[in-house]
């Protein structure tokens, strides 16, 4: 019952690796570059996840509740917003790898507003892609994003709040 | 990178300097939600593989370029928000862009919509967030997105 369970999730991407197979033994040009694409995805999610998921197996049993209210909960005000964007910023990888901590932060009891703050800011904002785009786009470039960027965020994650009402909890992705 | 191994390891080793059991629990929970979210990332990204085959950068480069004003804001806006390229290629293919003439609202649209919107990995997104949390986020992101490129290229 269990393999079975496994063998339908992974169903899909067993195919895929019996095309790239294929492609390899019968030379079949799209197939390699394909997998090559597949192989630079691959490396991303296998050197960002696990980092991610450990952090946030331990932010979970270290970081009381009380403080993650009282940091980012409903009633933090702008130092909340502050925060939040602060510890976005500090983070990396691709965007995938924040659903998991928004949840832990959501359960934790941080108010809606901030944890879709948290969801741009790291998508947008993190310092490791900043320091990437100065260097391919210009200080100026980055700086005015940043700056357009940040109200925007704020009026989301307000929206979200408003939409999804101020119960709303992100799930553990089940 | 280097940085963010480094950190991790620092509280992984403080962590079970203090609390062995903790650590184990804390380990365990994020092993499960990787396993968890493992099945569906795979799948995505070798869909995405795929795509990424079949529509090469010199197309992106060539459809980006080829209209300016509204009409390729929108085009910019549209590719980045379907396209799941990561961002140390974004941007390179970005410079090139600006140097190749194309303005820097269609640059900086593409660059936010990138990087905002995710439309390949929403279903990993609605198994988080929900339907409405999901598509309400992307959708408002897009917006906002075109704000942005917008203002920065009244700006620059």
């Amino acid at each position: 019952m269990r393999y079975r369970k496994i063998l339908k999730q992974y169903f899909w991407l067993i195919l895929f690796l019996l095309f790239s197979a294929g492609s390899a033994v019968f030379n079949f040009l799209p197939g390699q570059k394909i997998l090559a694409n597949f192989n630079f995805f691959l490396f991303e999610l296998i050197t960002f996840l696990p980092l991610m998921f450990l952090l946030v197996g331990l932010f979970d049993v270290w970081v009381p509740k009380e403080s993650i209210e009282r940091h980012i909960g409903a009633e933090a005000g702008w130092q909340g917003f502050f925060w939040v964007v602060l510890l976005a910023m500090m983070q990396a990888g691709p965007l995938y790898g924040a659903f998991p901590v928004a949840y832990i932060l959501s359960r934790k009891g941080a108010s809606v507003r901030n944890i879709f703050v948290y969801l741009g800011v790291f998508s947008c904002l993190k310092i490791p892609l900043l320091t990437f785009e100065v260097n391919f786009l210009g200080l100026q470039f980055t700086l005015l994003r940043t700056l357009f960027s940040l109200p925007l965020f704020y009026l989301i994650g307000l929206l979200m709040e408003w939409q999804l009402g101020e119960n709303y909890k992100v799930s553990d992705g089940k | 990178m280097t940085i963010l191994i480094i950190l991790t390891l620092c509280c992984l080793l403080l962590s079970l300097l203090f609390d062995r059991q903790k650590t184990m629990t804390g380990l365990q929970i994020g092993w499960k939600m990787f396993l968890n979210m493992l099945p569906a990332l795979l799948t995505i990204l070798s869909i995405v593989s795929i795509l990424l085959y079949l529509v090469p950068q010199e197309s992106i480069v060539q459809l980006l370029g080829a209209k300016s004003g509204p009409v390729g804001v929108l085009i910019a806006g549209l590719v980045g928000a379907i396209a799941l390229i990561p961002p140390f290629i974004a941007f390179p293919l970005a410079g090139i862009l600006l140097s190749k003439g194309v303005g820097y609202s269609v640059v900086a649209v593409f660059v936010t919509t990138l990087i905002m919107v995710g439309f390949v990995t929403i279903p990993i997104e609605i198994r988080y967030f929900g339907k409405k949390a999901a598509l309400l986020r992307n959708s408002l992101s897009f917006v906002a997105a075109l704000i942005i490129g917008l203002l920065i290229g009244l700006v620059l």
